[in-house]
């Protein structure tokens, strides 16, 4: 037996799923949260049961690509597997309608009404052992937030039954209406602050200042809480406790030798210079720690928060025509939002479109367009010590590809781009366990999937190095990297780590002193050319073969064009 | 008062009316039904972006936005809508 979530997007199914197993599903509060069925587990008495969490659907034919994967795992239900129905209780109307829907696939079913609290705040009276009774099923008051009546659930799965429920499919709403009539009393209430805010970021003026303002704050928050990590606490950290322990350590190891060059790297002066030792226990550890992992904690708590704020819907809502010229509806900006932290999760998220077509726009643009946190946090670095004009090229440049690149695919790709149609949920405070629980998630998810990684490509380009591979690749490429991009032929160590894992590759260009022009020129060649391999294997994935190397066609052209023309211009420019 | 109909992208922000019929496949008439949006159904316009963005609607309790081309394929009714509930 499986206990099979179901019910439409952003009404609570992955919180309430968290609650049930215990399991760590991202939750957020915009509908399309969840693309991917998450699999769990939980106890009741003595047996053990799977959950699966679904994308929400808003009925049972699928309209877009994470309905699809619903729709798919809908279809091997087997007799013995339990629907758990969530249904948003402030909006009984339109949920009752899958519910109908559901109960016509006469399968053992129970219905979680969630949001149980906001419902009673907001006036909203549902009398539940009445709507039990009407539709034969059990209907538990719940809330996932807080886990409230998630007990009284788990208890009550074993009293799923068939739905004796009869009604003619052509008056659905009818007889929600009537359903409805019977079971929820609605209370004059006045109308909160949360919902005039909510007015104001729709209304196009208000909306334009808003974004503007939440945006500047979020992105001066998040340098502010980034930096303020760094100086006062990363830094000093390794640069107090471990230099002196990795010096003693390297004293240890006689200064020199193929272990001292692979742990330790090179001494700088002396002494060690996490930018350049390129050791594993320096650079390899200073790299994701010191460096990346602060802005990456900054950016996902202030992402989170326009998370579960219920922002994101209303600033697709603002953005859409902009992302219409990009062949995208404005939907749009939760995959690149997503993709700035890490482009794995931005491009899975391209499953809330409806059509191919915008899915490999949307893939694309955030494999060549977007750089991700960690990289992000070392171009700062790198870049910064040219001043912010360096930064400012840098992410400008890569903000034009993202426009034209998306231009260009817009209008010589075959077909439209549909239109948005997308709920826009209320605000909501954000919640503090939950924020913090996902701000972790996140965070645990970075260290796990990065780190080895990183060490792994610290430990790549040592080898590779000593090798002489990359030396020898070097000279192959020169024409192109010398010659056209005007970069060092050492660059193309960098180049070559950036397939695995771009805050190394940049790294990798600390070393060799590069110029304002060629820092600017590598970074945003790197940012372009290939995605690291993580964000690989997902493209290839979502996009299958034929589409991937199309993909990559176009990411490989455009690296060469904008290496070149940006060579040539700031050398024009700047000199 | 005299029933005007129009459809939802011209009319005008903060304005309630009547949904009458939805001119598209069945395509969007499947996907706004299940989002309520459907002929009998009263809606309040709440706001739409300049240059054929994105219109915004209240239906019962939910928010919707739908693109403005979408939102010209549904035909509503003034008039009526203010004394509707």
């Amino acid at each position: 037996m499986r206990l099979v979530m179901v019910g439409n997007p952003n009404v609570g199914k992955s919180a309430l799923f968290n609650r049930l197993t215990g399991a760590h599903v991202i939750v957020s509060n915009y509908p399309g949260t969840t693309v991917e069925v998450t699999r769990g587990a939980m106890r009741i008495a003595t047996q053990r049961i799977e959950v699966v969490d679904f994308p929400g659907i808003y009925s049972l034919e699928p309209t877009c690509k994470a309905e699809e994967v619903a729709a798919k795992e809908f279809a091997k239900l087997t007799p013995d597997d339990v629907i758990l129905n969530i249904v948003d209780s402030t909006n009984l109307e339109r949920n009752l309608g899958l519910t109908l829907q559901l109960i016509k696939l006469r399968k053992p079913m129970l219905v979680g009404l969630n949001f149980w609290d906001e419902a009673e705040h907001t006036g909203v009276k549902i009398d539940a052992p009445a709507l039990e009774g009407l539709l034969g099923v059990p209907c538990i008051p719940v809330v996932g937030t807080t886990g409230e009546g998630t007990k009284t659930l788990a208890e009550r799965v074993h009293q799923a039954a068939i739905s004796p429920y009869e009604f003619d499919d052509h008056c659905k709403w009818d007889e929600v209406g009537r359903i409805l009539g019977t079971v929820q009393r609605l209370s004059h209430r006045h109308h909160t602050w949360r919902e005039r805010l909510g007015d104001a970021s729709l209304n196009p003026f208000a909306a334009a200042v808003i974004a503007i303002l939440v945006l500047g704050l979020s992105l001066g928050a998040i340098r502010w809480v980034g930096e303020g990590l760094i100086d006062y606490i990363f830094e000093p950290f390794f640069n107090r406790v471990w230099s002196p322990l990795m010096l003693e350590f390297s004293a240890f190891l006689g200064g020199g030798g193929w272990l001292h060059h692979l742990l330790i790297g090179t001494l700088i002066n002396g002494e060690i210079n996490y930018g350049e030792s390129f050791g594993l226990l320096t650079t390899g550890l200073f790299v994701p720690f010191a460096a990346v992992l602060p802005y990456i904690f900054a950016f996902y708590l202030l992402l989170s928060i326009l998370e579960d704020s219920g922002y994101l819907p209303r600033l697709a809502v603002l953005a859409d025509r902009l992302m219409h010229n990009i062949g995208l509806h404005g939907m749009g900006v939760v995959p690149m939002l997503l993709g700035l932290g890490c482009n794995v999760p931005g491009a899975l998220s391209s499953r809330i479109f409806e059509s191919d077509r915008e899915r490999f726009i949307c893939i694309t643009l955030t494999t060549i367009a977007v750089p991700c946190m960690a990289q992000i946090a070392m171009i700062i670095g790198l870049a910064g010590r040219h001043g912010p004009q360096a930064l400012i090229i840098i992410f400008g440049t890569l903000f034009v590809i993202w426009f034209v690149l998306g231009g260009v695919l817009n209008r010589f790709l075959k077909g439209e781009s549909p239109e948005i149609l997308v709920d826009v949920p209320p605000y909501r405070m954000p919640h503090f366990r939950s924020l913090a629980k996902k701000v972790w998630m996140r965070l645990v998810w970075f260290l796990r999937e990065a780190v080895p990684f990183v060490l792994g490509g610290v430990l790549l380009a040592n080898l590779l190095y000593s090798a002489g591979v990359i030396d020898f690749i070097g000279r192959l490429a020169a024409p192109v990297v010398t010659g056209l991009m005007g970069l060092p032929e050492e660059s193309v160590g960098g180049l070559i780590i950036g397939f695995f894992r771009k805050d190394v590759a940049v790294g990798m260009l600390a070393p060799l002193h590069l110029s304002f022009r060629q820092t600017i020129v590598a970074c945003v060649v790197l940012a372009v050319y290939f995605p690291c391999v993580a964000a690989f294997i997902i493209i290839l994935r979502e996009l299958g073969v034929v589409r991937m190397l199309m993909a990559t066609a176009i990411m490989v052209a455009t690296a060469l064009v904008v290496g070149g023309i940006l060579n040539l211009a700031l050398r024009a420019v700047f000199g | 008062m005299r029933d005007l109909a129009v459809d939802l992208g011209s009319l005008e922000s903060g304005k309630k009316a009547v949904v009458i019929a939805i001119h598209g496949g069945i395509g969007v008439t499947g996907r706004l039904d299940a989002m309520g949006i459907r002929p009998g159904i009263v809606l309040e316009k709440i706001s739409g972006q300049p240059f054929g963005g994105p219109v915004v609607v209240q239906v019962g309790r939910n928010r919707i936005a739908l693109g403005f081309g979408m939102a010209c394929k549904v035909q509503v009714e003034t008039g009526r809508g203010e004394n509707a509930t």
